[in-house]
């Protein structure tokens, strides 16, 4: 499928947690079906045999020590950094209920 | 400025002397960290209408040029980048400056750590005077995409600089700071660094620490120079390189320091990739990459052309990964966690879709909705698992090449810089920008973009690229061939 329809883009929005205006919708249906477009030059391509690359490093199971790193900032210092704060605790939108 | 060295008269266009005679100069006392920062901070003002800088952080950086000063005067050792300014671009997290990536959601963000790239730096004396502009959260290949303005070509105010690092390259070749920083997922420091003739540098794959850089693809980011020379970019390199504890994707760095480049052209192998110059290819390009093809065999390269089939493949799948990627890394700005949120949510929903329809521009909702989709069940294998899987077969490709050359050559660009808003209209063009750089990111191997010529006072960039891991012999390979041209 590489036309999207209205319904397809706002079922993405909806997905994506983005309120998109109805020119926008419009824009972006005919925006991202001509990217979709462009990318089905993949779908003859013979990969048989090759297994997905996730990453190119090689690396595995990368370890630490879980100690204690002191980045000699105050917690005073980080709450002035947060956008609001109250009684020493950053202060955010309710979440719940 | 005092005691102008041999490398400053190399380069008459520039005010500003090598990275490591400037360390030098004000280890040695006869420059004075202070003057430098002043300096750079004079040139941002002045040049202010090209729009590359969005912010300074000049109250930090005038703290930490007297601190290093009155060490000098101590007789204390100040580092191998002692004194020297730079600009970082906007997505490194900074302390004195908000660090937005240029974009609304960001806005107001200060950090509480700074990026590893920018501690080791200071950690030998660099200092950083400015924020450089990008294409917000580094999606673009112009700049046209940051939130808050385009930036100028330092050649042709009507052209772009290229991007997403384009505010870092346009800020070295206006002389505003001796190198900056940037960051190249697809080719976000090689592009600007081809469009405005500047050295941009993209090291191996987990080569430098991305701990403090706002993500965006996190298994194509990487953290690079954009320099005047390649020795520059070498030097700023060998101070970041190596694993970093806060980033679990870092590798060994070599134990050779990276500014000893074997500068050897004799007998080097050099592969001329077939894809980069076909009928895609522009006129203003072509000639003078077949020109610096011509100087390095002269120069006793042995020249051979090399075909990578699934190369015109690389920005499909380019265009897959990339946005799967984005499409996670963003889900974190929702209105709780930054500063930004909007003010008529009556619900947590709301509060999400419209802080995010608010404070996103338009190509990070685009790909953000792309890697929606990519990622959504029932497309995800047909989407993602094919374009992760043909990035095997361009690795593997790309392998097999290099057990023939010991380079690949080619563009950076098909095109000079092209005109503002030549490609706004249409994101499609636009992603094709990228189509001779994205590669190296899938494959993870080194690239770096070095000045070749101009075409109508544009530059042009050619590519350089390298096995993994092997950065010392890109560099050293870069720097012969910088001499020669």
């Amino acid at each position: 499928m590489t036309e999207l329809t209205r319904e397809d883009v706002l079922k993405l929005a909806q997905l994506a947690r983005l309120k998109l205006t109805d020119e926008e919708v419009e824009v972006f249906r005919a925006e991202l079906s001509e990217v979709l477009r462009y990318v089905t030059m993949l779908n003859d391509v013979d990969v048989a045999g090759l297994a997905p690359t996730t990453q190119v490093t090689g690396l595995k199971n990368v370890m630490r020590e879980d100690s204690v790193v002191d980045y000699g900032i105050s917690p005073a210092e980080l709450l002035r950094l947060a956008p609001k704060s109250q009684d020493g605790h950053i202060k955010v939108k309710r979440m719940i209920g | 400025m005092d005691g102008v060295s041999d490398s400053a008269l190399d380069k008459p266009d520039s005010m500003w002397p090598s990275v490591a005679d400037i360390a030098a100069q004000v280890q040695a006392g006869s420059l004075k960290a202070s003057d430098l920062v002043e300096q750079a901070l004079a040139a941002i003002e002045a040049k202010k209408e090209f729009d590359a800088i969005i912010t300074t952080t000049a109250e930090r950086a005038r703290e930490r040029a007297a601190a290093i000063d009155a060490a000098t005067r101590n007789g204390q050792k100040s580092g191998r980048l002692a004194g020297v300014p730079f600009i970082a671009k906007d997505n490194f997290l900074t302390f004195g400056s908000e660090t937005t990536a240029a974009s609304n959601i960001l806005k107001g963000f200060k950090a509480p750590y700074q990026a590893s790239a920018i501690e080791r730096l200071e950690a030998e004396g660099a200092i950083c005077v400015a924020k450089a502009n990008l294409d917000a959260f580094a999606h673009g290949s112009s700049t046209e995409n940051s939130d808050f303005m385009v930036t100028k070509n330092p050649h042709d105010k009507t052209r772009v600089p290229g991007g997403s690092s384009g505010g870092s390259a346009a800020a070295v070749m206006l002389d505003l700071a001796p190198f900056a920083l940037g960051t190249d997922t697809g080719g976000s420091i090689r592009l600007p660094a081809s469009f405005t003739g500047s050295v941009g540098y993209k090291p191996t794959y987990g080569l430098v620490s991305r701990s403090g850089v706002v993500a965006m693809a996190s298994s194509t980011d990487t953290v690079g120079p954009l320099t005047r020379s390649v020795e520059d970019a070498a030097l700023v390199l060998d101070i970041m390189a190596g694993r970093d504890p806060l980033d679990s994707t870092t590798i060994e760095r070599d134990e050779t320091s990276y500014t000893d480049l074997p500068t050897e052209l004799a007998g080097k192998k050099i592969g001329v990739v077939k894809e980069y110059m076909g009928d895609g290819l522009g006129d203003d390009v072509r000639p003078h990459i077949e020109a610096a093809i011509e100087k390095l065999k002269q120069a006793g390269a042995e020249i051979i052309e090399v075909s990578l089939p699934s190369l015109p493949l690389a920005l499909a799948v380019y265009y897959i990964v990339c946005p799967a990627e984005v499409s996670s890394n963003l889900s974190r700005y929702d209105g709780q966690r930054y500063a930004y949120t909007s003010n008529d949510a009556q619900n947590l929903e709301e509060s999400f879709t419209k802080t995010r329809a608010e404070g996103f521009g338009n190509e990070a909702k685009r790909r953000i909705m792309i890697g929606t989709y990519v990622l959504s069940s029932g497309y995800y294998d047909a989407y993602y698992r094919k374009a992760q899987t043909v990035r095997t077969k361009l690795i593997n490709e790309f392998e097999a090449a290099f057990k023939d050359v010991d380079l690949l050559l080619g563009p950076t660009a098909p095109s000079i810089a092209f005109k503002i808003g030549a490609n706004t209209h249409d994101p499609l063009q636009m992603y094709l920008t990228d189509i001779m750089t994205v590669a190296a990111n899938l494959v993870g191997v080194p690239a770096i973009s070095i000045p070749v010529g101009k075409t109508d006072n544009l530059p042009v960039g050619l590519q350089l690229m390298a096995p993994m891991r092997a950065d010392r012999a890109l560099l050293g390979a870069a720097k012969a061939t910088e001499e020669l041209l």
